[in-house]
């Protein structure tokens, strides 16, 4: 580490001039670049803020349609997030830890939903559970309809945020040094005792924001729940889909909701922060 | 009593040992690193299976391919103690000691008197209440020894127990790692590098070269064997 910054040192010396002189235009491009991409990133987001006053925000903040689409939201991300965690983390604990085979495809089915445009998983979905879907006809028979039901909303949010948490609770548990789990072993612990007194408090931190990124995308979920769930107020019409509805009408109503959901993304990005630098 | 056949394929070669270690004896396990040493320790606790023969530990037959017998880890009771030691980072030290008691469902008082009875037996009592990450190399090792011993297991197996205890405590932690082994009464086997720990701790000396028993004896006679490389270095050195 020394010797190379001593070589680096003189190189510098022996080059000096040029070198220093050659970067100043190159350093001044990437400045340029960083301050402009940055400035296309704040900008738009710092204009909601500037187009709508405290007040008209505040009034806004008491529409039916705001209250409706932020509870629908919170309840119904909450409740995707739930089940993402209790089957993925089963399932991403499974896939770090054996190897059976087609493990490699589960792993690629569990990522697909990135990769899938959102109205593609909502045509599929539809096409699934639609009252003439592929399962939907046979649950229609029991009197079971989902789509356009705030079910639906809920399997939407699933369907994309899930790989959100299971990539993440996967990498976790491996990060988990094994030499644990065989000394839990010896000292007398079943594998589900060995998953959750120590593999599951280990890997704590990385679920915790898995869940969390996985919640964000639930919350930000747009294209799979108009075409799979619709957009009534109350039932369906989570706060992305109400942003768009109201867009046309009450432009206040959409900034508002807008403005909660840019709230709630930095709060995101601040409690993964936290609690990944917190613990290991 | 605890007798060893098991042969497993490794990377380099096929281990295949056999070893019996009686009641209240210590067996001492040296040879070149990558020998298998850790590995037996492994297949014998249960860690890793054989692809066969037999283990069998005070009339209790842990492992047979031919009986298709293969008793889990859990439930083998036997001590293990890792060369790191691998205390639970996100246990305090009497967590750790109570892990296994609370595995096997035994009521809160009673692992908290047990727990309590052993931290002082190991001079670790003013310690219950630290995260294991604090502690030197002398008291992880304490504290590993304790969290195996808490639950009486039938047999002992120490991998390096010394080798994170800082140099000047060494020789004291050998005198106390010794009279707890004599203590237990039961059967223990210990791998090292050390040859102070070959001497001290071993009742049996067994040298181990490429998975195979080569060498079975008293530490005198098998230190005697200066032919042997390993032994001239070990011994030399």
């Amino acid at each position: 580490m020394d010797s190379t910054r001593f070589r680096q040192e003189r190189e510098v010396l022996r080059h000096g001039s040029r070198t220093r002189l050659g970067r100043a235009p190159l350093t001044l491009l990437i400045a340029v670049l960083l301050a402009l991409f940055l400035l296309f990133v704040t900008l738009p987001v710092a204009s909601l803020f500037l187009r709508i006053s405290p007040e008209a925000f505040l009034r806004s903040l008491a529409e039916p349609v705001v209250l409706d689409a932020l509870s629908l939201s919170l309840v119904t991300a909450t409740v995707s997030t739930a089940i993402v965690v209790l089957f993925g983390t089963p399932l991403a604990l499974v896939n770090a830890r054996r190897d059976y085979p087609g493990r490699a495809l589960v792993d690629t089915l569990t990522d697909l939903p990135i990769v899938l445009p959102p109205a593609v998983a909502g045509i599929a979905l539809l096409m699934a559970f639609g009252r003439r879907g592929v399962v939907g006809q046979y649950l229609d028979g029991f009197g079971i309809s989902i789509a356009f039901t705030t079910v639906a909303v809920v399997l939407a949010q699933v369907f994309v945020a899930s790989p959100f948490y299971i990539r993440q609770a996967r990498a976790s548990f491996e990060a988990v040094d094994r030499l644990y789990e065989d000394a839990a072993r010896t000292l007398g612990a079943s594998p589900v005792a060995v998953a959750l007194r120590i593999t599951v408090p280990l890997a704590w931190s990385g679920l915790v924001s898995g869940a969390i990124i996985s919640f964000a995308r639930a919350l930000g979920e747009f294209g799979a729940t108009i075409m799979f769930a619709g957009n009534f107020q109350g039932r369906t019409q989570t706060m992305p889909l109400a942003i768009y509805t109201t867009m046309q009408g009450d432009l206040d109503a959409a900034i508002s909701l807008a403005i909660i959901l840019v709230a709630i993304s930095f709060a995101v990005i601040a409690v993964v922060k936290v609690v990944t630098r917190r613990r290991l | 009593m605890l007798s060893v056949h098991a042969a497993r394929r490794l990377r380099d070669f096929v281990l295949d040992v056999t070893l019996s270690v009686g009641r209240g004896e210590t067996l001492v396990l040296v040879g070149e690193n990558g020998a298998g040493k850790s590995t037996v320790l492994n297949l014998i606790s249960g860690i890793l299976p054989p692809d066969r023969g037999e283990i069998t530990l005070a009339e209790r037959t842990l492992f047979s391919s031919g009986e298709r017998i293969d008793v889990p880890a859990e439930s083998r009771s036997i001590g293990h103690l890792f060369q790191s030691y691998a205390l639970f980072p996100h246990m305090t030290v009497s967590e750790n000691v109570a892990f296994g008691l609370r595995c096997r469902r035994v009521p809160r008082p009673e692992v908290a008197f047990t727990v309590a009875k052993q931290l002082a037996a190991m001079h670790l009592s003013d310690l219950a209440d630290v995260n294991v990450g604090r502690l030197s190399g002398g008291q992880r090792q304490r504290v590993a020894l304790a969290r195996a011993l808490v639950l009486d297991p039938e047999l002992l197996l120490l991998d390096e127990p010394l080798a994170a205890v800082d140099m000047r405590a060494q020789a004291a932690m050998r005198k106390e790692l010794r009279d707890r082994i004599r203590n237990a009464g039961i059967p223990c086997i210990v791998v090292t590098h050390n040859l102070r720990d070959a001497l001290e701790l071993g009742d049996r000396l067994c040298l181990l070269e490429e998975g195979r028993v080569v060498a079975d004896g008293t530490p005198e006679e098998v230190l005697g064997m200066r032919e042997n490389g390993f032994i001239a270095s070990f011994a030399g050195g």
